[in-house]
């Protein structure tokens, strides 16, 4: 049967989409746009935030040595005789409007990239599928081939947010400044200095058009061969998407590490670590496989999908529930060795989080790891549709923090505050998300003909 | 009257599910069913209650949790503590993350071994018992159905057993 989109669905997205950006526009509009302005916000808030300029010494004021490590020795209070820079009332005032600059972007930037990733996490899951001749999944397979619909919209707007970023509209990307990497200038940069043969604005976007290229091909190739197995006589398509994805996961896992470094780390370009492409793997893996599932339940309860039975939805209950310890190991590993290790340079990053954004940073663990584990541990709650959805629903919030909490702090830093820019920018991509998905469900049918699994994924049963 | 039970032997696994399906209808007693190996649904369709040993193990890892907090608690805060890495061990939650790894590793170790014991025990198995196992091909090749045959016409249980396509069958005495 196919699936139609009805009016309600179509409303509903469109009414997200112009909700969204009506509170953007509002917020945007009440935001700081000098430094009077600034300096009248902090007035009203009580002077300042954080209390005493030395605190907010930043790797824009300051040189050579890399800005982080003095936020490390002023949050312990030690004085630090060369990060004793101190900034004046004015730069400030300018740091400060310039985070407030950011805030937009950085709102447009985390939900642009949240509902991106699900689109490619759901497009690695789903070629995973196929590579592995998984008997279970070729009944969902339709919706993940909807999921990954949103992959071309969604990976064209992040290119035009990094172009944005690159054409220095925008000021997210600090090692951007051309200042930081001429020798000479009082704002010289040694860090990103050493970084600059890699991190340069071209070679940032070539990598970037490269990665969304790739992925879109594969995306364009498997869809292809897909259709055409429908009218097939025999398995020859199918092994061809059996190759294709192969070979996709392949150039995946190597282009999403990249990608994570590019579009997420580079934000805070002192800082590094080596898990960093997992750890974003595993919170997109979890976040595209619970939108799998919330979108084969809600077909599902609009009497599509017949032959997706309880078992369907256990299994992929099972997979958030393995994907949310598994980012959490990952979290963890990340954590626990930057913590214990106390090099300057690396433990800025989580002082900041929990010095500035505590609430999230820790609230974002209870919803990813908590929440999940103690809701999915049960194989019987596994199949109650409600449990999931409700745990679905908490994972993807939890997620959308994960992201907020790497992007926000590099970029928006102390003033960041959850208003209206991030729950406009979050409904519009949610409406856009939900159009574009639903829509292209509607192309095909829900079932695929001709798939030489199709009977066992029909007569699934754990 | 000497009880009896009835052994029949199936070579196949499916063969087996059938039967066990054919002897479920007929509402005869099945006592046991012994299998070479692990036969998926066989459980279900001998109608045996779920195992309740996913709880059992839910208990025991919260078991090792509390006995890796505490230890932790004892050995690195109040017994001994040491200044690693900078960090001094003034407060239990200040040097938490560093017992992670202990709390997950000692609840993974008390889960699993607990859980294993329990099975044994539950199985009534344990060192120098002699096997309950009937017959040794079931170790091999060979699947063997045990009904109560107590009070039934074992001629017609036979027949019947023959239709489900059990390659043998044996008319045992209870020796208790």
């Amino acid at each position: 049967m196919d699936y139609k989109l009805s009016k309600n669905l179509k409303l509903t997205a469109f009414i997200f989409m112009a909700v969204g950006a009506i509170l953007f526009a509002v917020d945007y509009v009440n935001l700081p746009k000098t430094t009077q302005e600034v300096a009248a916000l902090e007035a009203a808030h009580g002077g300042g935030h954080g209390g005493g300029h030395e605190q907010t010494s930043h790797d824009t004021t300051t040189e050579g040595h890399g800005g982080d490590a003095h936020e490390v020795a002023s949050a312990h209070g030690e004085g630090h005789a060369e990060g004793g820079h101190t900034m004046s009332k004015e730069e400030h005032l300018e740091h400060t409007l310039g985070e407030y600059q950011n805030k937009p972007w950085s709102a447009i930037y985390v939900a642009a990239f949240f509902f991106f990733m699900i689109a490619l996490a759901c497009l690695a899951f789903y070629a995973i599928q196929y590579a592995s001749q998984a008997g279970w999944s070729p009944l969902v397979l339709r919706v993940m081939e909807g999921i990954t619909a949103y992959l071309l919209p969604g990976s064209l707007i992040m290119f035009g947010l990094l172009l944005l970023s690159g054409l220095h509209v925008n000021h997210m990307f600090h090692w951007m400044d051309p200042a930081l990497v001429e020798e000479g200038n009082e704002h010289y940069d040694k860090l990103i200095a050493g970084k600059s043969g890699y991190l340069n604005v071209p070679f940032f976007l070539i990598r970037a058009a490269i990665f969304i290229a790739g992925w879109n091909l594969y995306r364009y190739l498997a869809l292809k061969f897909s259709k055409n197995q429908d009218e097939a006589s025999d398995n020859r398509w199918h092994k061809k998407s059996f190759k294709a994805a192969a070979a996709f996961l392949v150039f995946f896992i190597y282009t999403e590490s990249i990608m994570s470094w590019d579009w997420i780390m580079s934000l805070d370009p002192h800082w590094f670590s080596t898990l960093f492409g997992w750890y974003v793997f595993a919170g997109m893996m979890v976040c595209a496989i619970t939108t799998i599932a919330l979108v084969t339940m809600i077909l599902k309860s609009q009497g599509y999908l017949e032959k997706v039975n309880d078992s369907h939805i256990h299994d992929l209950a099972k997979f958030m529930f393995a994907f949310s310890i598994f980012w959490t190991y990952l979290w963890f590993s990340q954590f626990m060795l930057i913590w214990y290790s106390n090099i300057p340079e690396e433990v800025t990053y989580y002082i900041q989080r929990i010095e500035d954004y505590n609430l999230p940073f820790f609230a974002m663990l209870g919803m990813n790891f908590i929440f999940p584990l103690l809701i999915l541990m049960n194989s019987d709650f596994k199949r109650v549709n409600w449990f999931v959805v409700m745990a679905g629903i908490i994972i993807l919030l939890g997620h959308y923090v994960d992201i907020f909490n790497m992007v926000m702090p590099g970029t928006v830093g102390k003033s960041w505050s959850f208003g209206f820019v991030e729950i406009g920018s979050l409904l519009f991509f949610l409406g856009l998300f939900i159009y574009v998905v639903f829509n292209s469900l509607t192309k095909r049918p829900l079932e695929p003909k001709n798939n030489p699994l199709i009977e066992e994924s029909k007569h699934f049963h754990y | 009257m000497a009880s009896h039970v009835i052994h029949a032997l199936y070579t196949d696994d499916d063969v087996l599910m059938n039967a066990v399906k054919e002897a479920k209808k007929k509402h005869l007693h099945i006592n046991e069913v012994y299998t070479p190996f692990p036969v998926h649904g066989l459980d279900k369709a001998m109608g045996l209650e779920p195992t309740r040993i996913a709880i059992t193990s839910f208990m025991y890892g919260c078991v090792g949790l509390t006995v890796a907090i505490l230890m932790m608690n004892f050995i690195m805060i109040e017994d001994w503590p040491q200044d690693i890495g900078g960090k001094p061990s003034f407060s239990y939650i200040e040097n938490m993350p560093a017992f992670v790894p202990i709390m997950f590793e000692l609840t993974v170790f008390f889960a699993a071994h607990l859980m294993v014991i329990t099975f044994y025990m539950r199985s009534k198995l344990w060192p120098f018992k002699k096997a309950e196992n009937p017959d040794v091909r079931t170790t091999d090749d060979h699947f063997l159905m045990e009904i109560d045959a107590t009070g039934q016409d074992a001629q017609e249980l036979a027949d019947f057993l023959v239709s489900t396509g059990a390659t043998e069958i044996n008319l045992v005495a209870n020796e208790e």
